[in-house]
């Protein structure tokens, strides 16, 4: 049994009540909650029914104005305590990787030392650093990009395991530092100036960011249970949603033929992950089981369930109107948050990492906001390079993070994920794919262009 | 040990029928013998190193079938998975090995002496001959489940102890990890090299964490006798040369395996063994003997002709591609080995392999002759 105790004297306002639960419960903090400023309506906040709404719990007693107890008690015996002992037979050094060829971030920030301070820590739920580092042992490298070599298995792993998460993130995310730095959220898409393309270069427009339901396991470390509880949690909000949101879930497990074929025509539909960055996390396990995706009617808005993360959102349409894809995009998240938390979930969010999802490079917005676009002249420059950089924009293949470009048809987004908002992040690529087309234009008519000073970041 | 799921305190919050895997479109041996009532019975229990049935059961779970073979779809991450969960690998094993009861004992018999001829397979149509077994080091978690420093440990003692051969078996350590260029160029060509598993019924076990950490491949300087360290199993140790003399094959094999068994014993590290299921090795398929004894043999007539099957199935034969067993046969030539592993000895299973095979090579001549091979055919499971 374990009681929690959220003592309240009188006179003393319900509002901003703090409360935190003891116990193997602690993982699911209730801190910062509000409540409504009649004490007696307790039973009916919002409170009791994030408690009531969770498995086997049930409230003993509840004592009116004045003081209040409220103990509850948990059905099941057997719960792993925070910090669930580690098997360990062998020390730290004969236990270290051999990193030697290795170029990712996890090996460039994994010291002796600091594997011998974390190697016997687990968060609690029981997830431990050779967990979170066996991919990045397994891939020594890639050849497009740095690797960051390592995943979360939960909320906690961020925390229990930050002095290497720290400064890999550093690394990553071009010197924010979570030590010291607070990431701003901004999902007001009225913000956004311009933002309409001139179609004869843009093809498409998108923008996608992850969600991690607060109090379940991610993809690498999850149960089948909890990615279950995952993919329920998330189709009922999904079932929730109105008007040009309103749409329908396609479990990958149950799907009809028809129906996969016209997803792969749309190009909505995601695959069994082949990539071994992927697979050696564990993120495979248990495929097909609940996984899926829903989307929107007029397929515009899209939601995939427990691939990569517990889901990914995404916003797209053809052309180059990315402000109305950014509203819908704000909309459809904003919506989706408010129909979980009416039933007592949240998202995984803090002030010093953002949105907090598996990978740690997409920590913060978890945003990629980008275009399909040609540029034919533009793209032969060797200063295009450098002007995508300056813009801190990044360019891809259009099949996406592991392919090349096809012709002169590129996937042009963001390169920064932490440090600024949604909204800034997507301003920036407006104002540099604007830019873009106007290198194009010039180039088209024999102009020469400049390499644009270098936006400043948050360093 | 690998991925989350391990956490076995944590997942009991949820029940049973939330954590119990969807098997509707599965055909493995794991998935026809896991009801619900095992899996509730076994989830709480653990061995003694942490192995959980979850782990035990994740390839099965995460590979459906296979286009060639029943596939097992669940490994061992010790020596007492085999016992902790025996309420699942006994059925499995039953399945597996036609009928091996829990109350069976199993023989073992590496006297090479008592293996009948062998030493006269045509080499016309026997074009090369290998018996393949596996050994696991006793004090250690098996590949599915250890970690690197038990890995390493597993390297440093198998090279240790192999490295103290002397006579036809004195040879070399290649780590997988450190070969040059030019001994991968040659262990390429001599087909010795094993490469990182792709086989998803590998990965998904976990076999291939902290490749290439620790593997590697030990040969004599004749090249007849192999070792591999740490790929599928702690162990797998290959005699083989060209040609049909199979029992030159088997008794090198068998004095080899005895020396190096001699050595472990030495070390206080045995080989895992018990007297019901004799070699202990990651997956139960290869419980028994864990012998495969086979030749490359050209049968193009015989294996057009419609028993073809049937004279596998009542020699206690089976056929494989030339690339092993996830291959077809090309050209006639057939990889054709003993099927049994558990409940007959070493020498019994070679045994079938070199009377089978020479019949089969009878069957082959006259059909080559035009004469019919009907009178030849055994007319029951030997």
């Amino acid at each position: 049994v374990y009681v929690f105790n959220a003592e309240l004297h009188r006179g003393q306002s319900t509002k901003n009540l703090r409360v935190t639960v003891y116990g193997p419960c602690t993982r699911r903090s209730f801190s910062s909650l509000l409540f409504p400023s009649n004490c007696g309506n307790i039973m009916a906040s919002s409170f009791a029914r994030i408690l009531s709404s969770k498995r086997n719990v049930g409230i003993l007693s509840l004592v009116g104005a004045g003081s209040l107890t409220v103990g509850f008690l948990l059905n099941r015996e057997q719960h792993v305590s925070a910090g669930a002992q580690v098997r360990r037979v062998y020390p730290p050094s004969a236990e270290y990787p051999d990193l030697r060829k290795h170029n990712n971030c996890m090996a460039s920030h994994l010291t002796p030392a600091v594997y011998a301070k974390l190697c016997d820590k687990a968060t609690p739920n029981g997830y431990t650093l050779d967990q979170a580092i066996q991919t990045g042992v397994d891939n020594p490298g890639h050849p497009f990009i740095k690797t960051v070599g390592m995943v979360a298995g939960d909320e906690e792993t961020y925390e229990v395991f930050a002095d290497l998460f720290d400064p890999v993130i550093m690394e990553r995310h071009n010197g924010y530092d979570p030590r010291k730095m607070k990431h701003p959220t901004d999902l007001d898409a009225s913000k956004i100036r311009s933002g309409l393309f001139d179609e004869k270069y843009v093809l498409s427009s998108r923008v996608r960011t992850g969600r991690s339901i607060r109090g379940l396991s991610l993809p690498p470390a999850c149960t089948r249970a909890e990615r279950r509880e995952v993919e329920r949690v998330v189709i009922n909000a999904l079932g929730g949603l109105q008007g040009d949101l309103a749409g329908k879930y396609y479990s990958l497990t149950q799907m009809t033929e028809e129906e996969q074929q016209q997803l792969i025509d749309d190009h909505f539909l995601f695959d069994k992950p082949v990539s071994p960055l992927l697979t050696c996390a564990g993120m495979a396990r248990d495929w097909p089981d609940a996984r899926g995706i829903w989307h929107n009617n007029e397929k515009t808005f899209l939601v995939w369930v427990n691939e990569e993360d517990h889901t990914r959102v995404i916003s797209m349409e053809k052309g180059g109107n990315m402000k109305r894809v950014f509203e819908r995009f704000c909309r459809g998240l904003q919506e989706v948050e408010r129909l979980i938390q009416e039933k007592g979930w949240e998202f995984m969010w803090n002030e010093r990492l953002g949105y907090v999802l598996t990978c740690p490079s997409n920590l913060g917005t978890g945003l990629r906001a980008g275009v399909h676009i040609t540029l034919p002249r533009l793209s032969k420059d060797p200063r295009f390079p450098k002007i995508l950089d300056n813009l801190r924009l990044q360019k891809r293949g259009t099949g996406g993070v592991d392919t090349a470009a096809v012709g002169s048809t590129f996937d042009i987004s963001n390169l920064d994920r932490l440090g600024q908002s949604e909204v800034q992040l997507v301003q920036t690529v407006i104002d540099g794919v604007n830019y873009l087309i106007e290198c194009e234009k010039r180039l088209e008519k024999g102009q020469d262009i400049k390499i644009p000073a270098a936006i400043s970041q948050f360093k | 040990m690998p991925f989350g799921n391990t956490h076995n305190n944590f997942k009991l919050n949820y029940k049973n029928e939330e954590e119990f895997p969807d098997l509707t479109k599965h055909n493995n041996h794991m998935a026809k013998v896991l009801t619900k009532e095992i899996y509730a019975k076994l989830r709480d229990k653990q061995t003694p190193t942490g192995y959980t049935l979850d782990d035990v059961i994740q390839t099965g779970v995460d590979n459906p079938g296979h286009p060639f073979i029943m596939t097992v779809g669940c490994v061992a991450g010790d020596e007492e998975s085999y016992e902790v969960f025996k309420d699942l690998f006994d059925p499995v094993i039953c399945d597996r090995h036609g009928g091996y009861k829990a109350t069976d004992k199993h023989k073992t018999d590496l006297n090479f002496e008592n293996l009948k001829g062998g030493d006269d397979l045509d080499p016309n149509y026997v074009l090369s001959s290998r018996v393949r077994t596996g050994r696991s080091i006793k004090g250690y978690a098996l590949p599915p489940h250890n970690s690197r420093g038990e890995r390493r440990a597993v390297e440093k003692l198998s090279v240790e102890a192999l490295n103290s051969l002397d006579g036809e078996f004195k040879g070399k350590y290649y780590p997988l990890k450190s070969m040059t260029d030019a001994e991968q160029e040659q262990l390429i060509a001599d087909h010795f090299l094993f490469d990182k598993p792709v086989s998803p019924l590998l990965l998904a076990a976990g076999m291939a964490r902290d490749w290439p950490d620790a593997r590697g491949i030990w040969h004599n300087e004749n090249k007849t006798f192999l070792v591999w360290v740490n790929e599928e199993d702690h162990l797998r140790v290959i005699s083989m040369q060209k040609g049909g003399n199979m029992k030159e094959v088997f008794r090198r094999f068998c004095v080899g395996l005895n020396r190096i068994e001699e050595i472990f014993k030495k070390h206080n590290h045995g080989f895992m063994w018990n007297e019901h299921l004799g070699y202990v090795l990651t997956c139960p398929s290869n419980l028994g003997t864990g012998l495969r004894g086979g030749v490359h043999v050209k049968l193009p007539k015989l294996s057009e002709h419609p028993k073809f099957e049937e004279i596998l199935t009542r020699l206690r034969l089976q056929k494989r591609g030339t690339g092993g067993v996830d291959t077809a046969s090309v050209g006639g030539v057939f990889d054709i080995s003993n099927a049994d592993r558990l409940g007959s000895s070493e020498v019994e299973q070679v045994q079938c392999v070199v009377d089978g095979v020479k019949l089969m090579v009878e069957m082959e001549k006259k059909l080559e002759k035009g004469e019919a091979i009907d009178s030849l055919i055994p007319a029951q499971n030997i």
